[in-house]
C-alpha cells in the first residue's frame, strides 16, 4: 500500500491542466522576482569585486589620507595640472568586455562609482559589468562623443537615478592614467531609434566638442524610451595627485 | 494529477519525499536563476538601455 493512495481513479485532464496553469504562474513570479531582485544583488556584489579589482582605482578612490588633526584630509588636484585647452592623449578602445573606467557622480552620492567596460551588449557587458561604452563611439577626453549605456532597474542598476542629474553636476570618469571632469548640459527623453545621440556632435551641439551621453531606459522598468543626458568636457588632469574637487566637495 | 503521482513515485517515508522535493525545487531554482533566466531577458522586450537604429 502506498501512503498516498489517489483519490480519484486515473488522470483528470482539467486537473493537470490546472496543475500545469499553476506552475506556470509561480514560473512567472520567479522570473520577475529574479528580475528585480536577485540580478541586481548579483550584479552589484560582481560590480564592487571588479572595481576593487582594479589597482589603479585604489589610490585616488578608495584610499583617504589623513591631515594632522585627524580629520579626513582628500587631495584636490592642483589647478595647474587642470587641463582645459590641450587635447588629453587618448586612449585606444579597449578590447570587448574589458573595463577600462570607473564613474564618478558625486550627485549620486560620495561613494557612487560604477566600473566602464567596453561594448554595450546585455550578456557580457550590462547585465554583469555595469556601464557598457558603445564602440566606435569617442573615448573618455577625445573629440566626439564618449557614449555609454547602463541599466537603470536591477543588475547593480548604476545609472537609477538618472533622472536627478541638474545642469552643471559633474560626471566625473576615471582611468588608469587619467581624470575626465564632464559637466552635464541638458537631458532629453527619445525614442529608442535616435541614435543621433550618440553621434559624434549630438544635435544641437556645436562642433568639435569634448561630450559624454549616458543612455538608460525610460519609463523604469520600461523599455519605450530612453532617458538621455548629455555633458560636456570641462577638464582633465592625470591621476596620482588627488581627487577632482568636485569629489571632495561631495564627500565633505 | 501530477504531484500526486510524484509524490507516490518518491521513496522513503512522508520526510523523506518532502526533503526530496525540497532539494528537488530549490536545484530547479537555481538552474533557472542561473542559466535560464539570465538566457531568456535579453531575448525580452522589458529591459533595453541602448540607443539602436
Amino acid at each position: 500500500m502506498r501512503d498516498s493512495p489517489p483519490r480519484r481513479h486515473g488522470f483528470s485532464p482539467l486537473a493537470i491542466a490546472g496543475e500545469i496553469l499553476i506552475a506556470a504562474g509561480v514560473l512567472l513570479l520567479l522570473y520577475v522576482g529574479w528580475q528585480l531582485f536577485y540580478t541586481d544583488l548579483q550584479a552589484g556584489r560582481e560590480q564592487t569585486a571588479l572595481l576593487e579589482g582594479l589597482s589603479w582605482t585604489a589610490p585616488d578612490v578608495v584610499g583617504s589620507a589623513t591631515d594632522d588633526s585627524g580629520d579626513n584630509a582628500f587631495a584636490v588636484i592642483p589647478d595647474e595640472l587642470k587641463e582645459r585647452e590641450a587635447a588629453p592623449p587618448g586612449m585606444e578602445e579597449p578590447d570587448y568586455a574589458s573595463t577600462f573606467g570607473a564613474m564618478h557622480v558625486p550627485r549620486w552620492g560620495a561613494d557612487y562609482t560604477s566600473p566602464i567596460s567596453q561594448g554595450v551588449t546585455r550578456r557580457d557587458v550590462l547585465d554583469k559589468l555595469g556601464i557598457g561604452h558603445y564602440p566606435g563611439t569617442a573615448m573618455p577626453g577625445d573629440t566626439g562623443n564618449f557614449a555609454i549605456a547602463g541599466h537603470r532597474t536591477s543588475y547593480g542598476k548604476p545609472f537609477t537615478d538618472v533622472d536627478t542629474l541638474q545642469v552643471d553636476d559633474a560626471l566625473i570618469v576615471q582611468t588608469e592614467d587619467h581624470w575626465y571632469v564632464y559637466t552635464v548640459t541638458d537631458w532629453e527623453i527619445v525614442r529608442p531609434t535616435d541614435v543621433d545621440v550618440i553621434a559624434p556632435v549630438p544635435p544641437g551641439a556645436s562642433e568639435n566638442g569634448r561630450y559624454i551621453t549616458l543612455t538608460t531606459c525610460h519609463p523604469r522598468y520600461s523599455a519605450a524610451q530612453r532617458w538621455i543626458v548629455h555633458g560636456e568636457l570641462d577638464y582633465w588632469a592625470p591621476t596620482g595627485h588627488g581627487y577632482p574637487s568636485e569629489m571632495v566637495e561631495a564627500i565633505t | 494529477m501530477i504531484s500526486t503521482w510524484v509524490w507516490s513515485r518518491l521513496p522513503g517515508n512522508a520526510w523523506i519525499k518532502t526533503a526530496l522535493v525540497v532539494v528537488a525545487l530549490l536545484a530547479l531554482t537555481m538552474l533557472l536563476f542561473e542559466v535560464v533566466f539570465p538566457w531568456v531577458s535579453p531575448l525580452l522586450p522589458f529591459q533595453e538601455q541602448t540607443v539602436e537604429g
